[in-house]
């Protein structure tokens, strides 16, 4: 048991390493949401409220709608990040040894899972104290109540970047993720939006949304923070984390590491 | 002994019940009551074609609505809604005043330039003051001396004695005056208008002369200054906070009565109108005629807690004290 703690403790311990040593990580992971808080919402009907949808009870500011969006963003892109980062630990060779360990596979990654989680939420937490600066915040017993949706949405978010990491080939094959995951997810989703406003545009693209997870990873937090609860959300988030998580550790089979393993970048 | 006193106990619960908050609604001819605690829409009855002003009597027991369409008063029972009698008003009333003591009503008529002073008991018209071109907001002094109508094309407030039934002074002010609040010590009063986008305060003199004494002007980010329409306004019996809606901007502003400096403005349902305040004024109460809600405000924290579905196009609001 102990040599399952001493794998985790020094992943999540080189997971923060790297993050803390990473600055323009850190500034580039509170400046994207804050960009959209404060320039995108300032241009898009912020001015007259939305009406009122489920958990809101009265109307809100655009601003107020989006910010549970922008919290499941950070995490999306953070779970992105953790799987460009295990890419290129294959490219420099560090992977194999990881993936060497004489510890299950599953709990190895369990454990990068749990860091990125870790690393994602502190994030979260910093936009959230500097979205409150800005005016735009959350009922007081929020900020604690979506603790365990921010936990399970990012292990979901996380879960979805470490299959994708099986899949990139290269480092560079990542700008190809963010055009066809990160983008589509995002704005395919009720974080910039309504459904119901997605559904007067399009019956197709509402629909689309419905069933793209990151909907419900929004959904969850914006319900936590208004100290309701949907189940719904919570099923579905947690069954699609289960399966990413699944696919990624049949996906790091040691065959499959092995073939894809190709050293230090020559370029 | 015992039996008798839980008899009386029993007596006493089924009798008490929380405040009941009317609202009138302009379009579906209806007053929607709402439970004040939980609250729950209790039920919608009729109440005649188009009611707008509502208003309840003193001990809380009848409901005034103006029906304009029907040009008349209709009055009702707070607890059964039952309608009881109707009043005369004059063609087309908007809005009205009770006096304190609940006798005298003073009726605006939007169409005949009129306000009709109606007695309660004897269901008679005692008086119709003329004044300016489209009447509507109206007020009364704390000491029941002075009722102020404003008129809506004139842009003017008169101030009306109530023991002459005659017009003692005229204040102008900007376009469109809609409503007219008192302060509760009556030294102050709060005229909006419109269209002017403006509130005019006035402090009022020993005699009820006013002196205007100052203007609240309005700014949202990103709303057009043109959507900034005072509309109904009230003042907490403190004399601490304004609450005014702003129209199609969709906002409440508060302002402090004293310094006459916006604080906050509150986003609320569509087409905000008129206000009111729960007894203990813990609570404002906002109609959104667009929308077809209520929002409830929290006085003490000024932030919209949530907003309840009404008939169409809520117009104006109040709440019935409850019996505890």
């Amino acid at each position: 048991m102990t040599r399952y703690l001493v794998a985790f403790q020094a992943i999540v311990a080189r997971e923060l390493l790297r993050f803390t040593s990473q600055r323009g990580r850190f500034l580039s992971a509170l400046v994207r949401p804050l960009v959209w808080l404060l320039i995108f919402a300032a241009g898009f009907r912020a001015a007259l409220g939305i009406s009122i949808i489920p958990p809101y009870l009265t109307y809100i500011t655009y601003e107020v709608y989006i910010l549970p969006g922008l919290c499941a963003m950070i995490l999306l892109f953070n779970g992105m990040q953790s799987s460009l980062s295990l890419v290129y630990d294959r490219e420099m060779g560090s992977m194999r040894l990881l993936l060497t360990a004489p510890l299950p596979r599953w709990w190895l990654l369990l454990s990068k899972l749990c860091a990125g989680v870790f690393v994602g939420v502190l994030q979260v937490y910093a936009f959230l104290l500097l979205a409150a600066l800005f005016g735009v915040d959350l009922p007081p017993a929020g900020y604690l109540l979506i603790l365990p949706a921010l936990i399970i949405a990012g292990f979901m978010l996380g879960a979805l970047g470490l299959l994708i990491s099986s899949l990139v080939q290269q480092l560079e094959n990542f700008a190809t993720v963010m055009n066809f995951v990160i983008f589509p997810v995002f704005f395919l989703s009720s974080a910039l939006y309504p459904l119901w406003r997605m559904r007067e545009s399009s019956e197709f693209l509402y629909y689309v949304c419905a069933v793209n997870p990151f909907t419900y990873a929004v959904e969850l937090i914006r319900f936590s923070a208004y100290s309701a609860f949907s189940s719904m959300s919570l099923l579905i988030v947690v069954i699609t984390g289960i399966l990413f998580f699944g696919f990624s550790v049949i996906a790091y089979t040691p065959a499959r590491a092995g073939q894809r393993g190709r050293g230090p970048s020559q370029t | 002994m015992r039996l008798l006193v839980l008899f009386f106990t029993f007596l006493l619960a089924s009798v008490a019940h929380a405040d009941r908050i009317f609202v009138s609604n302009e379009r579906s001819n209806t007053v929607t009551v709402i439970d004040g605690s939980t609250w729950e829409v209790l039920t919608e009855f009729p109440a005649g074609l188009r009611p707008r002003g509502i208003t309840v009597s003193p001990d809380g027991s009848k409901l005034y609505v103006c029906a304009s369409d029907d040009n008349l008063v209709r009055v009702f029972d707070t607890s059964s809604y039952e309608e009881l009698f109707t009043l005369p008003s004059g063609p087309d009333p908007e809005l009205f005043v009770l006096e304190p003591n609940g006798r005298r009503l003073y009726i605006a008529n939007e169409d005949d330039n009129l306000v009709t002073v109606v007695d309660t008991q004897t269901k008679e018209v005692l008086a119709e003051v003329p004044v300016g071109v489209e009447p509507e907001g109206m007020a009364i002094s704390p000491n029941a001396r002075i009722v102020v109508n404003t008129s809506e094309t004139t842009n003017m407030a008169h101030f009306i004695d109530t023991e002459t039934n005659t017009i003692k002074y005229n204040m102008l002010v900007d376009q469109r005056p809609r409503y007219a609040e008192y302060t509760s010590d009556g030294t102050r009063l709060f005229v909006t208008a419109e269209i002017g986008g403006t509130v005019s305060v006035f402090d009022i003199d020993g005699d009820g002369a006013p002196t205007e004494v100052g203007k609240i002007s309005f700014q949202v980010a990103g709303v057009q200054p043109e959507w900034l329409q005072p509309v109904g306004a009230k003042v907490t019996s403190d004399g601490q906070w304004l609450f005014v809606a702003l129209g199609p901007s969709n906002r409440v502003a508060v302002v402090d009565a004293k310094t006459l400096e916006v604080e906050k403005y509150i986003l609320v349902g569509e087409r905000v109108w008129q206000l009111a305040f729960t007894p203990g004024e813990e609570y404002l109460l906002t109609t959104n005629g667009n929308t077809n809600d209520i929002t409830v405000i929290d006085v003490a924290s000024q932030e919209a807690v949530r907003s309840i579905p009404v008939g169409q196009q809520p117009w104006g609001v109040i709440v019935a004290p409850g019996i505890n």
